[in-house]
């Protein structure tokens, strides 16, 4: 399957009297865009001190178990949050994102960042100290935040790229 | 105008030519201004919503401040880089810009707010910064914060609508 094939439903969306109107009313657009960037600001900054902390970077006098209940709830209820902002985005031009590569390596990276955030969360469960127990768990620990930094990192970049990238 | 000289021999240098012609040049500093202005705003938001009372509860502010403001900072310092770099590459224009104006405005009020912040953090910060409930006036310094970011952050987006280039 190519990405063109989605080339009616695209059409169809963007003659959809909803998507009209966004298109229509100027401000729709930039206002929904920046309330997007703003929960990727509390997404990226949340993950971010997460990672901090399993690097053992700054501050250490917090658990780890306590500096993630800190910051976990942003990250997922910042996502229902992005999805409908960014289903509003496509639903506005369709093709532009939905018809384009670095969207859906946007989404690749998102499903893969997600996995990561929760391979740090999980076990956390079972026990608070979880991370913190030997050598090999700070070690596990410390590669949860290296992979999940450059993931975070792609994921923004790819968001200003769908901007530049044409759709197939 | 003097000033449109100088901003003109800023577009005219070499560096902000090839950011203006170069065809990956412009969008690849905007993603490192993106991702540097998610940080700023980001910490800079746990820092007003820790002040406002709101979350973090379980840490004090000086201890928030501690592990947040050298991420801030960082990022803060990356953000000028890159946004410099993107204004020189179309200076006259962006200065003139209604959005930028504005930006630059509210982002030297958050300073400035920042700089109340510090001179009470100087004074009282022991007797409060461990309860749940903060002062008043960390609570307004806090809101006031949070309000002028986001004007921030929607500013630089709505200058992307009002250039022409791609948004």
């Amino acid at each position: 399957m190519t990405l063109q094939s989605l080339d009616p439903f695209c059409t169809w969306l963007a003659a959809t009297r909803i998507s009209q109107t966004i298109q229509s009313v100027e401000w729709i657009i930039p206002a929904v865009q920046t309330l997007h960037i703003l929960t990727v600001a509390a997404v990226v900054s949340s993950v971010l001190m997460i990672d901090l902390r399993l690097l053992g970077i700054g501050p250490r006098d917090q658990p780890i178990a306590a500096v993630a209940r800190r910051f976990l709830p942003f990250i997922w209820w910042s996502l229902p949050i992005l999805f409908l902002t960014g289903a509003v985005l496509i639903v506005a031009e369709p093709s532009r994102a939905l018809e384009n590569p670095v969207f859906v390596l946007k989404m690749g990276l998102l499903i893969l960042a997600a996995g990561v955030t929760l391979a740090c969360q999980i076990p956390l469960r079972m026990s608070d100290a979880f991370w913190d127990i030997s050598a090999s768990r700070r070690r596990t620990a410390r590669l949860i935040a290296l992979s999940s930094l450059p993931l975070w990192v792609g994921i923004i970049f790819a968001g200003r790229w769908i901007a530049y990238v044409q759709g197939t | 105008m003097r000033l449109d000289t100088f901003l003109q021999s800023l577009q005219d240098t070499s560096f902000a030519t090839a950011i203006r012609e170069d065809a990956t040049l412009f969008p690849w500093i905007e993603c490192f201004h993106v991702l540097a202005l998610t940080l700023v705003i980001g910490s800079i938001a746990i820092m007003d919503l820790r002040l406002l009372g709101v979350a973090s509860k379980d840490r004090g502010v000086a201890q928030t401040a501690a592990a947040v403001l050298p991420v801030t900072w960082t990022a803060f310092a990356l953000a000028v880089l890159t946004g410099s770099l993107l204004f020189s590459s179309n200076a006259t224009t962006y200065a003139h810009n209604f959005y930028f104006q504005v930006k630059l405005v509210l982002i030297t009020l958050a300073g400035v707010n920042m700089g109340v912040y510090h001179l009470f953090l100087d004074q009282g910060v022991d007797t409060w910064h461990t309860a749940e409930l903060t002062p008043l006036r960390a609570r307004i310094i806090g809101g006031v914060s949070l309000c002028l970011w986001v004007g921030i952050a929607a500013c630089g987006r709505w200058i992307g609508f009002s250039i022409n280039t791609p948004t």
